[in-house]
């Protein structure tokens, strides 16, 4: 679990250049990270990577906030 | 040369205006992908001739108007080339008919691989190209599309589809470094106009100010100048190649 958030988080970090503080389960990627659509879309891509799995469309709608994302990819390992 | 290294993808790549873009993309020095639906033979040939000029070049069969085989299609080219930079939406067919007397599979026909077809290769190329931060999206419009065209309203439609998809397609992806534009080509003769009755080609002329038809080169020069760096600063623009038709 810590090892997935801090992996997301590094990628939040890297690709949308907020402070690592900043970033926390609660933290919605458009209202809180400052992330527009088109990030929160790469940020999904990135994810796929990383974490080596596909989120499909459907799914990758679903996913707003860090929390989100972390639950996401800890629900399909 | 201006396209040294890239990977490029035609769709309808083994004849007409298709085949012209992929080698003049492959003349600047471009790796380049021949898609094609139905003309295998000729596809090869065109592959071929791009080899014959040291490029690597493959030939992929793929309905456009299929999401599944698509994204095959852009993966196959990926895989090939290790990316890819440019993709040409230029596979379109014709079902021409007054629309009193259209039916509704010549409307569907058209609208999907025409239209559909732009949207899905474009969705397909979206991310490699979005990854790498740069990408040229090029797509084969038509006059018509602009101005109407008795006979036409599928096509017309499709193609004004097309440009309208280009100028949104231009305001999502500028802030990724891809670039996304559309040639109008008017007439160019190719086996879909060389179709046309004497006289609707006659009547045609007689619109065109510089008073000639177009060649397939006519349209793969413009091609070639928005694949490369040179037209960095333009997107989302229809430019018109119709020797003056439509101003």
């Amino acid at each position: 679990m810590a090892d997935v958030l801090e992996r997301v988080t590094k990628i939040i970090v890297d690709r949308l250049g907020v402070e690592e503080s900043q970033v926390n389960l609660e933290a919605s990627f458009k209202e809180d990270l400052g992330a527009d659509s088109l990030d929160v879309v790469e940020l999904v891509m990135e994810l796929e990577d990383e974490f080596d799995m596909e989120i499909s469309d459907d799914d990758a709608e679903k996913i707003a906030t860090v929390g989100n994302a972390v639950n996401y990819i800890n629900s399909k390992k | 040369m201006k396209l040294d290294g890239k990977a490029a993808l035609v769709t309808g790549a083994s004849r007409g205006i298709g085949r012209e873009i992929a080698l003049e993309l492959a003349r600047a020095g471009a790796n380049v992908a021949v898609n094609y639906s139905g003309s295998e033979a000729k596809a090869n040939e065109v592959v071929a001739e791009i080899k014959a000029m040291g490029r690597e070049s493959i030939a992929i069969q793929c309905n456009v108007a299929d999401s599944d085989s698509v994204s095959d299609m852009v993966k196959q080219t990926v895989e090939t080339f290790g990316k890819i930079d440019i993709l040409v939406n230029n596979a379109g067919i014709t079902r021409d008919n007054l629309l009193m007397r259209m039916k509704e599979q010549e409307w569907e026909d058209v609208i999907d691989t025409n239209l559909k077809g732009v949207f899905l290769c474009t969705k397909a190329v979206t991310r490699p190209m979005m990854k790498q931060r740069s990408g040229r999206i090029i797509n084969i419009a038509s006059i018509v599309g602009v101005s109407g065209n008795a006979g036409q309203a599928n096509y017309v439609a499709a193609k004004a589809g097309v440009i309208g998809l280009t100028k949104s397609t231009a305001k999502e992806l500028a802030s990724r470094g891809i670039t996304v534009n559309a040639l109008a080509p008017g007439f160019i003769t190719t086996d879909m106009t060389d179709a046309l009755p004497e006289e609707a080609k006659e009547a045609m002329l007689n619109q065109i100010p510089l008073a000639r038809f177009g060649e397939p080169a006519d349209i793969a020069k413009a091609a070639l100048f928005l694949a490369a760096d040179d037209s960095k600063y333009i997107t989302g623009q229809t430019i018109h190649i119709d020797g003056g038709m439509v101003m």
